[in-house]
């Protein structure tokens, strides 16, 4: 669309620029400047300059989180992404049953991530949980609260629930806006399903799912809730993600300095793979 | 190539609540020759979209058979029967090049890459598509998609029939004539049936030998453009063809004669006395002219239309339009309309009245 | 092949329903039963967890902040980017593109970054554990996501609607709320669903922010979990209450889930 130029229009932007500069500007200023003090918890500080950092990045501590972390995300994003798109592509296009699956897929998306977090607990419990109970009674030696194995794959199977739905609802939206025609075309160019899909659907559906990746490598890197109501990173640290160790350091033990340095590499962490893909969808939606 | 034949054919989206259904198809038994270039003529929603698809596969037919020369292929899938498809929205695989859009259809059908070339750049060349080749199909305009999508349908060399549903639609008006001349260069070219599906009347005319004309689910009648326009056989067709199409008046019959406005007219079709049903009479704008003594009439609006005027008129409170040449003397306010006779036709019901050639 | 198609969408929704079953099992068992051992469905069938947790105003002020601060946050942010949505999608102006990137950036700000200088910050102004500063400090996410669905479904409107707008006269503001925001009412009421969805279920900074007056239902939850042994019949009792809004606004945007979730940008 053709915009017109118009420098009045920041007025429009003024209350939104307003309210995320005082909530985003005014926090990041404390911790960038805690970042680099050092203090003895009687509220007084002294300049420390970068120690924080270098520390940080030698941190083994912050190396196993951060490992961890990219682990987490690497695995979720492989099963979630396939899945979603398969779910997607299974899914009926028309009548009744569209509203049903919708609805239904919808639902754990709207559900307080404690919630989903004590649910999981509850289902996992190895003697009165459904699935511990299950696994166990099918001869497999589970028990999250005592085997990282067993912790990691239902932190997994959680986030698999939790969020595939986002991933099926972007792609199928990518979808049904895919005309008739296109169906029909391929059809009688004697196209075979995997054609089809490769392309026809799959083109289709690339912005949505730049989207979607986008948006699970992100809300992944910053899970915190679910985990932490779930294991709360164990057992021992095997399931410490990067949220759960910064609460730990920051509002557990009170190490502004080295909480607030490692909040910075965090965010700009998130922020630099964020960038990226954001540049890539522009470039696409520029085309 | 093969002879199309259409059987007891009909279609239906949906039934009523009642069990009866709503025929979006009624009952058609067409032929189309094999390597003749066809138009299928009407106006939207009267089902030829229905039928075209019903040809290619894409929609199964309730009742009824589709044969390939004598071969049932009623039951066969778009692919099975070998035919292609031009839609009216261009439809191009975006993250293919030109070269491998044209060069799809056969590699799904396995044709060897060293007979594919060859092939491609031939149909490339036809439809001006050489210097856009090595570029990507997501790249071009509207009517370069298009082009993308008639050359996919002609490129498989031994399909059966070509169809084309309304592929004009979204280029531009210029543009619309060369491509139009184009396919029917191709056709005599490549000798494939097709069918060219439109509720242009200037491109069904222009583009085919025979044109199907369709309203309402029914085929009304089906012939060359002269025949539609000299000989409609249903007034619909008097009205849908030619511009501005036929006048249809209401008749009388008396002693065999035809009666409008108290008048005796002679027709091209007299009726026997006393038939049942609505006559109805129609004489093209073409054949209506301005006599000393006839239809007493009333001068509404005259139009110029460049080389002829239209003249629009009342006369016993209907109208007649009709087309006088340049230089000719409108007369003002009133004048007396006369009829050719053997371009005057009586229609019962809508259809032409064939029963009493007897007087 | 294709008869076995439904079975994919089929399978993965009884996966998604196993684990709200077994919630919603537990939230009708007595403690008893549930310590008493594996049972597949409620032998000892009970609404005490129920009657607790509606009788108790520790547990049902839960509801009620809960409900209090989403509503709150939800207008606020719908509320300031409905005009800076519009300001993208017509307008280019200094600095614009910078700005939308930077408001997107706060959507990727982790909660647990700005847990500690929240509570500071909204300590220092005396907001603490009140609803409005847990709305305010959800604006932090949900403003730079309204902006950008907005946005999206802005810019699917033709310029030529303000155009003839102005041209019958309309003043701006006038335009604004009888004409265009009718139009994008769709994208709206995604906008809220949003909102509502994030703010909802968000904990974090909704724990940090709160101690009493305002603390969140799902707050409640977790202090229950640990303070008091094993009360997992109340635990998922409360848990199946907090499914019931979700489901509702699920309910009332279904139509538009699908654009919705592709921010109105298919």
């Amino acid at each position: 669309m053709n915009k017109t130029i118009n420098n009045r229009a920041w007025f429009l932007v003024v209350p939104v620029v307003a309210l995320v500069a005082f909530n985003a500007l005014i926090p990041l200023m404390t911790v960038v400047n805690y970042s680099v003090q050092e203090t003895f918890g009687d509220n007084t500080f002294f300049w420390s300059g970068v120690t924080w950092f270098e520390k940080l990045l030698r941190d083994p501590r912050f190396h196993g989180a951060l490992g961890r972390q990219l682990f987490f995300t690497g695995i979720i994003l492989l099963i979630e992404v396939p899945l979603g798109v398969a779910i997607a592509l299974t899914m009926p296009k028309k009548g009744p049953w569209v509203s049903v699956c919708l609805v239904l897929m919808a639902l754990p998306l709207l559900i307080p991530w404690n919630v989903v977090g004590a649910m999981w607990n509850i289902m996992a419990l190895p003697d009165i949980g459904l699935l511990g109970h299950t696994l166990n009674a099918l001869g497999f030696d589970y028990n999250y609260t005592r085997q990282p194995v067993s912790a990691w794959v239902t932190l997994i199977a959680m986030d698999v629930w939790h969020w595939t739905s986002l991933v099926v609802l972007l792609s199928y939206a990518g979808l049904v806006s895919i005309p008739e025609a296109y169906y029909q075309a391929a059809k009688i160019d004697g196209a075979r399903p995997w054609a089809v899909f490769r392309y026809i659907q799959l083109p289709k559906m690339k912005r949505v799912l730049t989207i979607a990746i986008l948006l699970r490598f992100m809300d992944s890197f910053m899970i915190y809730t679910e985990p932490s109501v779930l294991t709360g990173g164990g057992p021992g640290n095997s399931t410490t993600l990067l949220s759960i160790d910064l609460v730990k350091t920051a509002l557990g033990q009170f190490d502004l300095g080295p909480a607030a340095a490692t909040s910075l590499v965090y965010f700009l962490i998130v922020l630099l793979v964020s960038w990226v893909f954001y540049t890539l969808m522009m470039r696409n939606e520029a085309q | 190539m093969a002879k199309v034949t259409l059987e007891n054919l009909a279609h239906t989206y949906f039934n009523r609540a009642d069990g009866t259904a709503e025929w979006a198809v009624k009952r058609i038994n067409l032929q189309w020759a094999d390597g003749g270039a066809f138009a299928l003529l009407g106006p939207s929603g009267c089902g030829k979209t229905t039928l075209l698809n019903i040809m290619s596969g894409l929609i199964h037919p309730t009742e009824g058979r589709i044969l390939f020369d004598e071969r049932d292929v009623t039951a066969l899938s778009p692919e099975e029967r070998n035919i292609a498809q031009v839609f009216q929205f261009p439809v191009v695989y975006d993250t293919m090049s030109v070269y491998d859009n044209i060069a799809f259809p056969l590699r799904n059908r396995g044709m060897a890459e060293a007979e594919i070339g060859p092939r491609v750049r031939e149909i490339a060349e036809l439809t001006e598509l050489t210097p856009m080749l090595k570029q990507r199909a997501a790249g071009l305009t509207a009517d370069g998609k298009q082009k993308i999508s008639l050359a996919r349908g002609l490129v498989r060399p031994d399909v059966n029939l070509v169809m084309f549903d309304e592929p004009l639609t979204v280029i531009d008006p210029h543009l619309k004539w060369v491509l139009r001349s184009k396919l029917r260069e191709l056709h005599q070219r490549v000798g494939t049936t097709m069918i060219y599906v439109t509720h242009d009347q200037t491109e069904a005319l222009t583009f085919a030998d025979q044109v199907v004309v369709m309203n309402a689910g029914e085929v009304v009648q089906i012939g060359s453009p002269v025949e539609l326009f000299e000989q409609p056989q249903h007034t619909f067709v008097g009205h849908f063809i030619g511009s501005p199409g036929m006048n249809v008046l209401p008749a009388k019959i008396d002693n065999g004669k035809a009666i409008f406005a108290g008048r005796q007219l002679d027709v091209a079709n007299p009726v026997a006395a006393a038939a049942d049903g609505t006559m109805e009479l129609g004489v093209r704008p073409e054949f209506v002219r301005f006599v000393r003594e006839g239809i007493p009439a009333r001068i509404i609006n005259v139009a110029d239309a460049g080389r002829y005027r239209i003249v629009d008129t009342q006369a016993d409170g209907h109208r007649i339009k009709l087309l006088v040449d340049e230089g000719e003397e409108i007369p003002a306010g009133t004048a007396q309309l006369g009829f050719d006779p053997s371009q005057t036709r009586l229609y019962r019901d809508g259809w032409l009245a064939t029963d009493g050639a007897t007087s | 092949m294709r008869t076995a198609k439904w079975l994919v969408p089929t399978l993965y929704i009884l996966f998604l329903m196993l684990p709200i079953y077994w919630l919603l099992s537990m939230s009708f068992k007595s403690t008893n039963e549930i310590l008493g051992g594996f049972t597949l469905w409620p032998r000892d069938f009970t609404l005490a967890n129920y009657t607790k947790i509606f009788t108790d105003s520790v547990w049902y002020n839960g509801y009620i902040n809960s409900i209090t601060y989403v509503t709150l946050n939800t207008v606020i942010s719908v509320l300031a980017a409905l005009p800076a949505a519009y300001a993208f999608s017509r307008y280019r102006f200094l600095g614009d593109k910078h700005l939308f990137f930077w408001l997107l950036t706060n959507r990727m700000a982790p909660p647990a970054v700005f847990a500690l200088p929240f509570l500071q910050l909204y300590s220092a102004v005396g907001l603490f554990d009140t609803h409005i500063a847990v709305a305010l400090a959800h604006t932090l996410f949900n403003i730079p996501l309204a902006v950008w669905i907005l946005e999206g479904f802005m810019s699917s409107v033709p310029k030529e609607l303000d155009e003839t707008a102005y041209v019958d006269g309309y003043p701006f503001w006038k335009f604004f709320i009888k004409i265009f925001l009718p139009t994008i009412a769709a994208g709206i009421g995604v906008a809220c669903f949003f909102c509502f969805m994030f703010s909802w279920v968000e904990l974090l900074l909704a724990k940090t922010l709160t101690s009493v007056a305002a603390k969140p239902i799902a707050a409640t939850m977790t202090r229950t979990a640990s303070s008091s042994g094993y009360e997992l019949g109340l635990l998922a009792a409360a848990g199946s209450l907090t499914l019931i809004p979700g489901a509702i606004v699920i309910y009332f945007v279904r139509n538009y889930i699908a654009r919705g979730f592709a921010l109105g940008r298919v």
